[in-house]
């Protein structure tokens, strides 16, 4: 066998470059541990919320009653006007993509070293996030006691509509609520300058986990709100 | 990408070195420690397995004759000892035990890439063991709905275990699953950013191979099992209807409706199929690299072989269904799900080939590893080609759900892997413990174990074409089953009885060598790869001394022609091979 194929100069781009990375000795991506561990888990977590998405398809396939319509059950009317189709949903995901247009600008500020900038960015991420979680409880509390929807059973059709509901969107949820955790615990770090050495990578981690949430959300909207 | 490429990241590792006893053996982020931990846990959880399959096999081998054995009891311990076989035994030693002793050592790194996850990992593995365990304690008794746990039957009062069990045991599989997650990540990890200098992928060795594409297989595939765990505990604690549907039961309808219990069987084979592979990859690669190393020739078609295990890992996912062909399908779904699982025979073929092909005109040590090694060749093409019957749609139809199935799965599945655990432990026991083991003793365990487990399973095949019913606690009078099947099983259940009491023979040699077993030389086998070239035995914290390894070569140099000795190490560069030809002349 020849002798090792090592990586002179910078990395080449396209197929070459993938080959070079792959026969590469020592590493496969050109990343830190923590980012290429995180990229993984989130295909992994893709696997997940696809599982949950075709088990709402299929359970909607074969269920024997109607199915509800989204549009009237998720409306809500403002000072006594008509009910709006989706409002608070759609506020919910305007906020949630906000968010991640503030976590972007988090990680650039986070590698210009620009360490206050960043953790301010990331504080605001996690309040979005929070108000997320927060406008997912109204709902939940509004669709719990005023309409009577229940996991096993709802006044308005398919009883599988509450079940996939509290369900999936319990489940991404709590995928918001660590994130905001997980935010917190990284501005807090960022902070007190225990990343100054290390690098600022964590703050991409962080914000892939993050924008893996927005996109998940997004599928979630498209499926179970509009279809 | 503002990525400053490391300088060397055997800087970036912190190594927490022990303190105390309790910091060495108990909360250790040795990868060691932790493998060990994962397999002896394993290994535990496999004895609980084996006593409850010869507790059933008693009440089928002598109907009657056990009276603690009732019809609850012996569903019980079926569906206990598949899913523990299945899940707790054979993904957790392979993945847990073996992953973590073997990629650190073979990648040439100190450590897995994140230890503290890795020591999470193995306790979070206890505690879905200890979940699991429980289950035998609370009222009802664990599940007897079968391994497969299909609804709506192990649900529905009348299934053992419908209350408690299952939601023990379904609450133990998710916590499993973020168990083997944190594992998983770390193996993966390990694999693809920290291998020393010098060691590309394609000079890996395939036991490396093998765990990193079955971890990938259990990070893509667990998420359906768990999906379908939390539905299920849904259906069961809130009453939700995801797999339940309209049901009738003693005059009276259930509150549920309009579910899909064929939805749960997709999710579940959809997991459950890739769960085959996650056991057969590491199999395979264990086995790869000990026939190579007793047969002192490198391993044929290396790249063949990397390229059929993930060739294998990819097919896997598209072949789920062949498991469902009596739950009703699409004509055309069947035919596809057909032909990708005769697709999937063609790279399996050919690394059985290559294993052949690797002892062809070898110098071939007969050591007890190597007995294994030869041993699973036998068991896994008879469990393969079973295989293939059982892939076609017409002859599935006859045998699905009959002791044929049973005896395929626990062929190609069950002996096969094991087989392959017990050839790599007694291969890699001089290492982990510095000592070596009883070789006449091994080679025993060798011989009861092999033609016991066919003695046991050779019949079922025979049961299955006369159509005797998987999982019946007792077959009664049938008029198509002959009297004879009864002496069979009475014949099978003897057989298991011996086999798992010979299982002994592993155990008294394992924990007397411990004590009493010769020092073992670092290198007895004369193996080439990067574990056998560590300057401690066993290996200690940290794995490496001073400086990480430098890989000058792949992992199966051996018998090469001018060489002095029929191996050459990964670590030796090419001009410092000693040359058998020195003395006489110049090369």
């Amino acid at each position: 066998m020849s002798e090792a194929i090592t990586s002179g100069g910078g990395p080449e781009e396209g197929v070459t470059g993938l080959v070079d990375d792959w026969a590469a000795d020592r590493q496969a991506y050109h990343v830190p541990w923590g980012k290429a561990m995180m990229w993984i888990f989130l295909v992994s977590d893709t696997f997940i919320f696809s599982c949950f998405l075709v088990g709402y398809l299929n359970v909607r396939l074969t269920t024997t009653e109607p199915w509800p319509s989204q549009s009237d059950i998720f409306a809500l009317s403002f000072g006594g006007g008509e009910p709006i189709p989706l409002i608070l949903i759609a506020i919910m995901t305007f906020i949630l993509i906000t968010s991640s247009g503030t976590m972007a600008l988090a990680v650039n500020m986070g590698y210009r070293k620009e360490k206050m900038k960043a953790f301010w960015l990331i504080c605001a991420t996690a309040a979005f996030g929070a108000s997320f979680v927060g406008m997912q409880v109204f709902e939940w509390s509004k669709l719990i006691l005023e309409e009577g929807v229940r996991p096993w059973g709802n006044p308005f059709g398919a009883p599988q509509f509450g079940s996939i509901f509290f369900m999936v969107t319990g489940f991404h949820g709590l995928h918001v609520s660590a994130g905001v955790i997980y935010l917190l615990w990284v501005a807090f770090r960022v902070k007190r300058g225990y990343y100054d050495d290390k690098g600022f990578e964590i703050i991409e981690i962080a914000g892939l986990y993050w924008h893996f949430v927005d996109l998940v959300w997004v599928f979630i909207f498209a499926f179970f709100y509009l279809l | 990408m503002a990525y400053v490429p490391l300088a060397d990241q055997d800087h970036e590792m912190e190594m927490h070195h022990p303190h105390s006893f309790v910091e060495k053996y108990v909360w250790s982020q040795d990868h060691k420690v932790i493998a060990i931990q994962y397999g002896g846990l394993a290994v535990f959880t496999g004895i609980v397995g084996l006593v409850l399959s010869l507790l059933f096999r008693m009440q089928l081998g002598f109907p009657e004759t056990a009276t603690f054995i009732d019809p609850s009891f012996y569903y019980q311990a079926v569906t206990m000892h598949g899913m523990i076989m299945v899940v707790y035994l054979l993904t957790a030693l392979f993945l847990g035990g073996f992953g973590n002793y073997m990629i650190p050592l073979m990648c040439g790194a100190r450590d897995m890439v994140f230890p503290f996850l890795n020591m999470l990992s193995v306790w979070v593995f206890l505690l879905s063991v200890i979940i699991l365990m429980a289950s035998f304690f609370v009222s009802g008794g664990p599940t007897g709905g079968g391994w497969t746990l299909y609804p709506p039957q192990t649900n529905l009062a009348g299934t053992p275990g419908h209350d408690m069990g299952i939601v023990l045991m379904l609450i133990s599989l998710a916590v499993f699953i973020v168990a083997a997650t944190m594992g998983g990540l770390n193996y993966v990890v390990t694999v693809l950013q920290y291998r020393c200098r010098g060691l590309t992928m394609m000079r890996l060795p395939l036991t490396v191979w093998g765990i990193f594409v079955a971890t990938l297989l259990a990070l893509f595939a667990f998420p359906a099992l768990l999906v379908s765990a939390i539905m299920m505990l849904f259906d069961i604690l809130l009453g939700t209807s995801f797999f339940m549907p309209a049901i009738i039961e003693t005059g009276t309808p259930l509150d549920h409706n309009g579910g899909s219990p064929i939805l749960f069987q997709h999710l579940f084979w959809f997991f459950g199929h890739p769960e085959v592979y996650i056991v057969a990859l590491p199999a395979f690669g264990l086995v790869s690299d000990v026939l190579s190393v007793h047969a002192r020739k490198n391993i044929f078609g290396y790249r063949m072989m990397v390229w059929a295990i993930i060739a294998i890992g990819g097919l896997s996912f598209i072949v789920w269904a062949h498991h469902m062909y009596v739950s009703g399908m699409h004509p055309y779904f069947g035919f596809f799900f057909a032909t990708t699982t005769l697709i999937i025979a063609v790279p399996t073929a050919l690394k059985v080939y290559n294993w052949i092909l690797t002892l062809w005109e070898g110098d071939i040590r007969l050591n007890a590893p190597m007995y294994f090694a030869i041993g699973f060749i036998f068991t896994f093409i008879h469990g393969g080609i079973t295989g293939l019957f059982l892939g076609n749609v017409v002859i599935d139809l006859p045998l699905s759900d009959s002791y044929f199935v049973v005896a395929h799965f626990h062929m190609v599945m069950g002996v096969s892997p094991v087989l392959v655990v017990f050839a790599a432990l007694y291969h890699w026991y001089p290492k982990i413990t510095g000592r070596m083991f009883h070789e006449g003793m091994a080679k025993l365990h060798f011989w009861c174990t092999f033609l016991g487990t066919y003695a046991i399973y050779l019949p079922m095949h025979y049961l299955g074409f006369l159509g005797v019913p998987r999982r019946y606690y007792a077959l009664g009078t049938t008029d198509f089953i002959p009297a004879s099947a009864q002496d069979l099983n009475t014949t099978i259940t003897v057989a298991a009885l011996f086999v798992g009491a010979t299982q002994l023979l592993f155990f008294i040699n394992v924990i007397w060598s411990l004590r009493y077993g010769p020092k073992a030389d670092p290198n007895p086998w004369g193996a080439a790869s990067l574990e056998w070239q560590t300057p401690d035995t066993p290996p200690i914290h940290g794995n490496w001394g001073d400086t990480l390894p430098t890989v000058y070569r792949w992992a199966y140099d051996y018998s090469v022609p001018g060489a002095k000795e029929d191996f050459i190490p990964q670590n030796v560069p090419e001009n410092e091979v000693p040359s058998s030809a020195e003395s006489s002349e110049n090369t």
